[in-house]
């Protein structure tokens, strides 16, 4: 049967193929979650108008990439998607909640008159602040390993729960409020971007904080990420990351004061990139940190070799259509009257 | 008190409704893309402005459709792990890649192209905007295509083989994409759904007659609905008949229930109505035409119809549900062809569009084929039982380490969320209607264009105002 395990490293694509998924979710539903988030707080109906405009066009395909993430882990690592989402049950189906309040208020919203229209808007504000709270619960809960016996998940129905999940859920809020916001710098003017901007340097603040907290907290949890970045040489490899974000963030800071549209956003994408990446080596090889390896997780060959030859033909093509929908849909929200 | 709650049962009936909500979308959407499509070639084609009128109405049901098939969709792809994890993990294998090839063929393509559709009018030309409805409704087409092929290879597989702790292992991808039950599930959902969504379309446009609102639209809305029953109808009852003669070869245990019959018979007659009762195993009550069972399955009046009794009792499925959905789902086909029959004989006497009875029974089955899709569902479904992957995997020994009190609770969240959200839609969705076609379109028609910022807040309480 076809397989292309003789020629390349099957798990390890794979791998790298369902983070880039994740990431891009996490970029592309981010600043579209984190413009919910914010959504209450605008100055004015108009503004709220052009925020929703702003994304309307864009949220169905960024949300897929959530699915393609799900889907991907299923289909290229069967074993923990199988083990993962049992353990997160709870905060995952909280997660699929708030994406269907949210989802559907972008059309609802329009529809709707007098009363029923503020429900929709605070349908879509709590249901993104629930997701966005929901996804970083699940991203605490995964990098505190799970507990696994045979091929199933063993642990109890409330271990995602803790302390430490609960602020890296609120990390994320800030962070998506963050890219939305800057994301909203790009797509409007006038008050919404003036807005826009001081709640950016508002939220910048308090992802400094949460980060910091977050990253400090991961080693002294685990002795093994604590070897892995304080030890010598390895402190000087990875002392790149740290040292990035931080000039990235003085960078966004002194980008939101000069009046820079683009900078903001493009650099609030790099903080969670070095975030990710840092996240990345300190579980790295885990899939299902500590117990099983995206290599014991891996499908058969068969399977990841036939769903790469589609990958390899569909994801270019992918992402020159998605790139095609953003090229339509550019500019500033307000001047073209997006609704 | 907590141990009560069984993981399986509730998470199947967790599952038979999440998936009973979402599949009430695509049914609708795949059916109203292609018409969408049509509508606009119409239109670009004949310059006439009727079809543009009746394309920017349905345009705008057809997004709050989707995106309610969006949310609900997405809910699904998180199910298996959630609930049926040991089953993600043994057949992940097969199935998975099936699934990624969906979101990467046909969601993308749906979800980009989508944006542009609604709000891309005056962004890009005419030409482009209707490629992006074609492809729109391409993309429907090809998500139908991967996700019936998995769920087809799970009522018949092969080109797999089992390998140690019974995990799943593909041999052939073209046997298991094209497995046997594969074609004629696929055909037949599709023209189920057009047909649904010709119904909906021709109910409203008989509504919109019979109160002799926007005339013009409705009848082309009639019409074409009607052009749709009157050829699609017949095909669907004949690839009906097919898909049963290929479920009576893979799946007898299904068929034996549909029908109602536990002792294996020659010259089997067909029951039209009766009660199955799984303990004393036979169908009570029963009114029967002779010999037409053996008839419609064997061709031939003498033919041997397998009975329930030729299997033991866990593995029939439950036999109540089978009987019953199926009756409804082939009642209602019926009844299409014989509304397609009937408006065949009106149009050529001129009174197609006249006849008030006619109208109001068009009306009657505005939500037919709805139901008949969900029945369908429930014949292939529950017909399976008690398998999930047919003669391979159990449906109870693949439920998840969950705890039935977290099943409970998640299904009461899904059920009240649903029930609310979703009846919203169908409450703006019912609004559109009453609305009508070529009134007040421009707020939401025109999005994207023409007009100054202004429009953005047509909706709005405060009337809106530049900002
Ligand atoms: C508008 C909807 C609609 C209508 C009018 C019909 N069907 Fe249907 N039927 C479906 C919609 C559907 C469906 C929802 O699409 C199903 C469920 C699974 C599938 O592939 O198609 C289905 C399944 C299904 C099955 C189950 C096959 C299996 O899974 O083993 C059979 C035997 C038939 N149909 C036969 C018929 C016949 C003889 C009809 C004659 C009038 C008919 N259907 C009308
Ligand atoms: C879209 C229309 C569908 C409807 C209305 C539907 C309905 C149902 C129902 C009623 C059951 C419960 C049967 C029982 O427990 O007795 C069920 C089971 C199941 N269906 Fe479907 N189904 C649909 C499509 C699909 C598809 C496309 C897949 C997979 C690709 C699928 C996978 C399953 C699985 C895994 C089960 C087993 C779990 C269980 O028994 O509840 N279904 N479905
Ligand atoms: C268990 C089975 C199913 C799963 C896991 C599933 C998954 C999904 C997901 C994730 C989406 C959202 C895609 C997006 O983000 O744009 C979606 C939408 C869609 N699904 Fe399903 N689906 C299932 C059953 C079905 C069935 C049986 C059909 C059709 C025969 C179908 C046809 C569609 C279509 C056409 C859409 C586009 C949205 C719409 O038309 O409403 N799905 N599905």
């Amino acid at each position: 049967m076809f397989s292309l395990e003789s020629f390349v490293d099957l798990p390890l694509i794979w791998y790298g193929l369902i983070a880039t998924a994740i990431f891009l979710y996490v970029l592309l539903d981010g600043f579209d979650l984190g413009v919910g988030i914010l959504f209450p707080f605008a100055p004015s109906d108009s503004c709220r108008n052009r925020m929703m405009n702003s994304i309307a066009p864009f949220w169905d395909g960024n949300e897929t990439w959530l699915v393609l993430g799900g889907g991907g882990l299923f289909a290229a690592f069967p074993l923990a998607y199988a083990i993962l989402m049992p353990a997160l049950y709870m905060p995952v189906i909280l997660m699929l909640l708030g994406l269907i309040f949210r989802g559907v208020a972008f059309e609802f919203r329009f529809k709707a008159t007098g009363k029923s229209r503020k429900f929709w808007e605070y349908s879509f504000h709590f249901g993104s602040l629930a997701a966005t709270f929901m996804q970083g619960m699940v991203l605490g809960a995964f990098v505190q390993g799970v507990k696994v016996q045979g091929r199933s998940f063993a642990g109890g129905a409330f271990d995602w729960l803790n302390a430490y999940s609960v602020m890296v859920g609120m990390a994320l809020v800030f962070g998506y409020a963050l890219l939305g916001a800057t994301w909203l710098i790009i797509k409007t003017d006038g008050i919404t971007q003036d807005w826009a901007r001081k709640c950016a340097g508002y939220v910048l603040g308090y992802v400094g904080i949460f980060l910091g907290l977050v990253s400090l907290s991961m080693p002294m949890m685990n002795t093994d990420v604590k070897a892995l970045w304080f030890s010598l040489p390895n402190i000087f490899y990875l002392l790149p990351i740290p040292v990035s974000t931080f000039v990235m963030f003085v960078m966004i800071w002194r980008g939101l004061h000069k009046g820079k549209e683009y900078l903001p956003f493009f650099l609030s994408i790099g903080v969670f990139l070095t975030g990710y990446l840092g996240l990345g080596i300190s579980l790295w090889p885990w899939l299902v940190p500590f117990n099983v390896s995206f290599r014991q997780a891996a499908a058969a060959p068969e399977s990841q070799s036939f769903l790469l030859v589609g990958t390899a033909v569909m994801l270019p093509l992918v992402l020159g259509y998605v790139a095609y929908s953003y090229y339509v849909f550019r500019g500033k929200t307000s001047d073209e009257a997006l609704y | 008190m907590i141990e009560k709650f069984d993981p399986v049962l509730l998470s199947r009936i967790q599952f038979a409704f999440t998936i009973s909500f979402h599949i009430i979308f695509p049914a609708f959407t795949i059916g109203l893309a292609s018409w969408l499509a049509v509508l606009e070639w119409r239109w670009l084609k004949t310059g006439n402005t009727v079809y543009e009128d009746v394309y920017r109405m349905w345009v705008k049901i057809f997004a709050v459709t989707f995106g309610m098939g969006v949310v609900s969709g997405v809910v699904m792809s998180f199910q298996f792990g959630t609930n049926w994890s040991v089953f993600s993990d043994r057949a992940g294998n097969v199935l998975g890649p099936l699934l990624g090839y969906e979101v990467l063929t046909a969601f993308f393509l749906e979800a980009s192209f989508l944006g542009v559709m609604l709000f891309g009018w005056n962004r890009v030309s005419p030409k482009m905007h209707f490629a992006a409805t074609v492809i729109v409704a391409l993309g429907t087409l090809i998500s139908a295509f991967w996700i019936l092929s998995a769920n087809s290879w799970m009522q018949t597989p092969q080109g797999y083989r089992v390998g140690t702790e019974g995990l799943l292992y593909p041999t052939d991808w073209i046997k298991i994409i094209f497995n046997p039950s594969f074609p004629y599930r696929f055909l037949h959902m599709v023209t189920a759904s057009y047909l649904t969504t010709a119904f909906v379309v021709g109910g409203i446009g008989a509504y919109y007659l019979l109160r002799n609102r926007h005339v013009k639209h409705a009848r082309v809305m009639l019409g074409m609905a009607m052009i749709m029953a009157i050829f699609v109808a017949p095909i669907q009852a004949g690839m009906g008949d097919l898909h049963g003669l290929n479920t009576l070869k893979h799946q007898p245990a299904k068929v034996a229930a549909m029908e109602g019959i536990w002792d294996t018979e020659h010259g089997a007659a067909l029951k039209l109505f009766g009660w199955p009762d799984q303990e004393e195993e036979k169908t009570k009550y029963a009114i029967e035409i002779p010999k037409l069972s053996s008839l419609i399955l064997t061709h031939d009046l003498n033919g041997e119809v397998k009975g329930l009794k030729e299997w033991p009792k866990d593995e029939r499925p439950p036999v109540a549900w089978v009987f019953w959905s199926f009756r409804a789902m082939v009642g209602i086909g019926v009844l299409m062809i014989i509304t397609g029959v009937t408006a065949a004989i009106l149009f050529l006497r001129k009174q197609l569009f006249t006849k008030r009875w006619f109208q109001l029974w068009c009306m009657a089955m505005t939500p037919s084929g709805f139901v008949a899709v969900l029945a369908g569902w429930f014949v292939t479904e529950i017909g399976r039982q008690p398998y999930i992957v047919y003669g391979v995997m159990r449906t109870a020994e693949t439920v998840s380490p969950v705890m039935g009190s977290q099943v409970a609770l998640s299904l009461l969240a899904f059920i009240f969320s649903y029930v609310f959200v979703f009846g919203a839609g169908s409450y703006y969705i019912l609004r559109l209607i009453g609305k009508g076609p070529g009134v007040l379109e421009k707020a939401y028609g025109t999005h994207g264009v023409k007009e100054p910022p202004i429009l953005t807040d047509l909706t709005s309480e405060t009337g809106g105002k530049h900002v």
